[in-house]
């Protein structure tokens, strides 16, 4: 039972930056319709900017994010800028071939710049647990739940209460008539795809003190973006939210009671019975 | 206010509007009647500004549309219903009149914007909380025309309000059109339903294939012979 109720603790915690980087994917996909393939590797981007402040001017990676979230919203409105938006109404394919070309890029550049050796951030609580009610809970992981728990309520009354979040929304539940509203949905597709980079960034430097850094680890992270986003329905941020939370505890518990070799088949298979019973995903009919 | 000269416009290769001509004076009811698929809607959307147009010109208030992107137009005072309601299904029926009063110019009148169209329509003040997406066609419409008015339109374009009605809320909506004019908006109003619109229009223009082929007072239209051939069955 203790076994059981630690593992889920664990993989509720890991979730919720699972959460983040689904949130991102699915506000991008639920604005523009184009399916993110270079998300992971925007991550990535955001775990070598955590790694260059902090190893080059001592910042705290958690601290570091007040630097992370803006550059990397910056980052994300200028890919918008150049290259998405010339692509949007294009054939999916060739959407799809932009992002993944996109990623390749960004992954090769930091291979030029970092090499692709593993970089590890290591902080003094890296490694540090405390206990609650018996139960050990990784630092890192803690904090980490903590600011994704804030960046997603602050997101969610962004989206729900502001003029320009309810103009993102209605871009994303209608184009054209978002247009007939007076909503520049260029703006607003910029603005979406800063946030969701920003997330993606903001994730990858949450999850920096506990991960390995390398290049080539934004494809790994951008098939979880895509699992996550399908399975809580494509577009939908309550969704991403739960489907976030369910594939880390997944894979926690599965790592637990199975090995943790076999957590990707475990959360494949879940994923697969998910679209099997609900083909639009779990919040298939809710949009943004 | 609105003028429409020589316009062209093609979807790809196929045509479907020739040399259209089409003026809306301020204070005026305007209807643009025709078959399906005679370009009444293309038209629409040119002024709107959401496809672009070969040749011709618009202008409203005598600025060139030609430069400006669909906001800038509704920025102008130019605001469309658009055909098939186009409410955002997750949004409140409140949520939906509030974007309709997105631009920065209507967010000052925006509550009593809200009692303006609640007044216009009390049944969208019962459904207040209801998401549009949830809601009967009729209502979608009332709150469509509703969420138009928010901006604080000159110029409103409506595209077949009527389209889909019971008959008894087709008389109710051309009632809330010739009101929402007599409280000073301009209307630019396209339809199918021939016999209503050319009853509550103070010009008129027939579209047939893309080019207009008659125009006129709204009542002698409805005496044109025609008119009463082609769309009235008599």
């Amino acid at each position: 039972m203790m076994v059981l109720l630690q593992s889920l603790i664990s993989g509720i915690l890991i979730g919720g930056v699972y959460a983040l980087i689904g949130i991102g994917m699915t506000i991008i996909f639920g604005v523009m319709r184009v399916i993110n393939f270079a998300h992971g590797d925007i991550l990535m981007v955001g775990m070598y900017l955590t790694y260059t402040l902090f190893s080059s001017l001592g910042i705290d990676p958690f601290v570091s994010i007040v630097i992370t979230i803006p550059l990397m919203f910056l980052f994300g409105a200028f890919l918008q800028k150049v290259f998405i938006n010339r692509m949007l109404g294009a054939h999916p394919q060739n959407q799809i071939l932009l992002t993944i070309g996109l990623g390749l890029i960004m992954s090769n550049t930091m291979m030029l710049i970092f090499t692709s050796d593993y970089k590890i951030i290591s902080t003094s609580y890296s490694s540090e647990s405390f206990n609650v009610a018996g139960i050990s809970i990784s630092s890192p992981l803690a904090i980490s739940f903590l600011i994704t728990a804030a960046i997603t309520l602050l997101l969610y009354w962004f989206l729900l209460k502001t003029n320009t979040g309810q103009a993102i929304r209605a871009t994303a539940q209608d184009r054209e008539a978002a247009q007939l509203m007076g909503i520049n949905v260029r703006w607003m597709s910029i603005l979406a795809f800063g946030i969701g980079s920003a997330l993606a960034g903001t994730a990858g430097a949450l999850i920096s003190p506990t991960y390995y850094i390398f290049p080539q680890i934004g494809g790994i992270f951008t098939l979880k973006a895509f699992i996550i986003t399908v399975l809580g329905g494509m577009g939908s941020i309550i969704g991403a939210t739960l489907g976030g939370i369910i594939i880390g505890v997944a894979e926690s518990v599965s790592a637990v009671y199975i090995s943790s070799g076999w957590k990707d088949v475990v959360v494949f298979v879940l994923f697969l019975l998910v679209l099997l019973f609900k083909p639009a995903g779990l919040m298939g009919k809710s949009r943004m | 206010m609105l003028n429409i000269d020589k316009l062209n416009f093609s979807y790809g290769d196929m045509q479907v509007l020739w040399d259209v001509d089409l003026t809306v004076n301020e204070g005026e009811i305007v209807t643009v009647v025709g078959a399906n698929g005679a370009g009444k809607s293309t038209t629409l959307k040119n002024v709107s500004r959401l496809v672009k147009w070969k040749s011709g010109s618009i202008a409203f208030n005598g600025i060139d549309l030609a430069r400006h992107e669909p906001h800038e137009v509704v920025e102008m005072g130019i605001v469309q219903v658009p055909e098939g309601r186009k409410i955002f299904p997750e949004m409140t029926v409140v949520e939906n009149l509030r974007m309709g009063s997105f631009i920065k110019s209507a967010r000052p009148d925006r509550d009593a914007n809200i009692d303006r169209v609640f007044q216009l329509f009390p049944r969208l003040k019962e459904r207040e909380k209801q998401l549009g997406g949830t809601m009967s066609g009729g209502e979608q419409q009332m709150l469509a025309i509703g969420r138009g008015l928010m901006a604080n339109p000159k110029l409103i374009l409506l595209d077949e309000p009527s389209l889909g009605l019971a008959p008894l809320l087709v008389k109710f909506i051309f009632d809330i059109i010739q009101e929402i004019n007599k409280q000073g908006v301009t209307v630019l109003l396209v339809e199918q339903n021939v016999y209503q619109s050319l009853r509550i229009a103070h010009r008129a223009y027939v579209l047939e294939t893309g080019r207009v082929v008659l125009t006129g007072k709204g009542e002698e239209l409805l005496n044109d012979e025609h008119v009463k051939k082609a769309f009235l069955g008599m």
